[in-house]
């Protein structure tokens, strides 16, 4: 069982170190990013995907979560997104205990965590251009009047040239559209960034330049990460430390 | 023996059909079906152009009553022929038409309305409410519907606007179907989590993220719907329950003939029935034609 991790608040980040797990850095007791207790959760009543699972990520940390395909990974990053309701189990963001899920979380909680999904076909609205697309959360919130300030800058940041904002998902690569399912993600300047196997549909190149891209950002404003995927190599460079699904379940 | 033998032969030439099946809402319907297709918009035109401009060009008095001339055979006076009354039946025809296609619009959107709301509200909100609304919709759906709306236009006097009510509040049932299931299978769509995980409230995710995904599917029903309500109309008008006997009516009108048919006059049923008939299937084929490019692989029953 990983004990309670904190890492730095909103400092620079060091390099990832590339190479197996790290210990993180004690730090200030500033409350973790995301803190799971014995999260218990499925999508049927009698057969649970997720056993009491625990997880914490410090703030500003990069935790990479590993495991085989249909072990929950991608359950506990809903659960950790406040997307689905768990049976057990209690959810801290920020310090800041879930009290409901969906829409029943209010909306600055929920919008402390800024989520990229597998498949960025499916997470995109096929109507909506990429810019409303990157738009949307800040519209959604009723902060529409920062839109054009801000979206050039986050659009190049993940690399989307301005010419392709005006174009709607049908009109795009997948890797240009998941850079625009990034932006969406980071527009609310969240405390938590989570990579649900963000970089799986994606070529080598499209996937470093994301990861650059996601690291560039946190290096500027220590959002923490959640990475979860199957691809330990890529984690362990990318992630402060990596843990594997199974040594999150209480044995 | 020689079944096999042409069946290699005829598959070459069938292969490219499932590849050269155009996308949604590219090119036409391939083949057969395109005269088909246009046949329906050349009659729905016509149809909805005669119901607006006849009348307005030709302004004749559609109750003139001339027992002088009554039940005349079609002649070049009277097109159509008179009916009991000595009234000129293809004036009365386009008449009528014109009600009927009021009723079939008017009420196919006032059920269509109904059904978005209702169909919406429970997919989007799901779980206690879902099972409450539909298992609404189910005790409706158990009773016939032209029942139910006889029961509705009897509550009121006469006239046109009952009869839209009538036809409007018990057809929204299908629709609802649609729009709930559509609604569902939207719901669970990773875009719909990412809105929420972007700060999107409930009425935020149902206008901007479900409503226009299931737009399409509600407007083919609401297309399909006019064709059915103008039978509706026309049935309580023959029943007597719908549009006042005097006024013309599809319905109206046949319910009108039927003494005339015992006096051996054919014109006065001919007309309607097929004035009910023609436009109806019409508007049934290019809703048909429609769905096919919505869903290719749903072959419509319903091109003429």
């Amino acid at each position: 069982m990983p004990e309670p991790i904190s890492g730095p608040t909103h400092e620079p980040l060091p390099e990832p170190i590339p190479g197996p797990t790290r210990e993180p850095v004690p730090g200030p007791a500033t409350g973790s990013a995301l803190e799971m207790r014995g999260v218990t959760a499925g999508y049927d009543r009698r057969a649970p995907v997720l056993h009491g699972a625990s997880l914490t990520v410090g703030d500003g940390e990069a935790v990479g979560l590993l495991g085989p395909s249909g072990c929950g990974k991608s359950t506990l990053a809903r659960v950790a997104a406040l997307l689905h309701r768990p049976r057990a189990g209690t959810v801290r963001l920020a310090g800041r205990m879930a009290y409901g899920f969906r829409h029943r979380a209010p909306r600055e909680l929920r919008t402390t965590v800024g989520v990229v999904f597998q498949q960025p076909r499916l997470a995109a609205d096929p109507r909506l251009t990429l810019a409303d697309l990157i738009a949307e959360p800040l519209r959604a919130t009723g902060r529409r009047a920062e839109a054009p300030g801000r979206l050039p800058a986050l659009a190049a940041s993940v690399g989307l040239g301005g010419d392709l904002l005006a174009r709607r998902p049908h009109e795009v690569s997948d890797g240009q559209l998941q850079r625009a399912c990034l932006a969406r993600a980071l527009v609310l300047r969240p405390r938590l960034l989570i990579c649900d196997e963000m970089t799986a549909m994606l070529d080598a190149s499209t996937t470093a330049a994301l990861v650059a891209a996601v690291e560039e950002y946190r290096r500027e404003h220590g959002t923490a990460l959640l990475a979860v995927g199957h691809d330990r190599v890529l984690l362990e460079r990318w992630c402060d430390r990596t843990v594997d699904f199974g040594a999150l379940l209480p044995r | 023996m020689t079944a096999p033998a042409p069946a290699p032969a005829e598959t070459p030439a069938e292969a490219p059909v499932p590849a050269a099946a155009p996308r949604r809402g590219a090119g036409r319907p391939p083949g057969a079906r395109a005269w088909r297709t246009r046949v329906s918009a050349v009659l729905t035109a016509a149809t909805v152009l005669a119901a607006l401009l006849v009348p307005a060009v030709f302004p004749l008095d559609q109750q003139a009553v001339d027992l002088a001339a009554k039940l005349r055979p079609p002649s070049w006076e009277h097109p159509f022929g008179t009916d009991e009354l000595g009234r000129d039946l293809l004036l009365r025809c386009v008449h009528g038409l014109r009600v009927s296609l009021l009723v079939g619009v008017v009420a196919a959107l006032v059920a269509t309305v109904v059904g978005i709301a209702v169909g919406g509200l429970a997919g989007a909100l799901g779980g206690r409410t879902d099972r409450l609304v539909m298992r609404v919709v189910d005790v409706f759906a158990s009773v016939p519907h032209l029942l139910l709306g006889i029961f509705v236009v009897a509550m009121f006097r006469p006239g046109v606007w009952p009869v839209i009510a009538s036809v409007g509040l018990t057809h929204w049932l299908s629709t609802a179907r649609i729009v709930r299931a559509e609604t569902h299978s939207l719901r669970s769509r990773p875009y719909v989590d990412a809105a929420i995980s972007g700060g999107a409230s409930r009425w935020r995710v149902a206008v901007r993220h479900l409503l226009p995904g299931v737009l399409p599917q509600a407007g083919l029903a609401a297309v399909l719907m006019v064709p059915h309500a103008i039978w509706h109309e026309s049935a309580l008008s023959f029943l007597g329950l719908g549009i006042p006997a005097h006024q013309a009516s599809l319905g109206t009108m046949a319910e009108a003939a039927r003494g005339s048919l015992l006096a051996g006059a054919w014109w006065p049923a001919l007309w309607p029935g097929l004035f009910i008939v023609v436009p109806t299937l019409a508007i049934a084929g290019l809703a048909g034609a429609w769905r096919e490019r919505i869903n290719p692989r749903v072959r419509s029953e319903l091109t003429l």
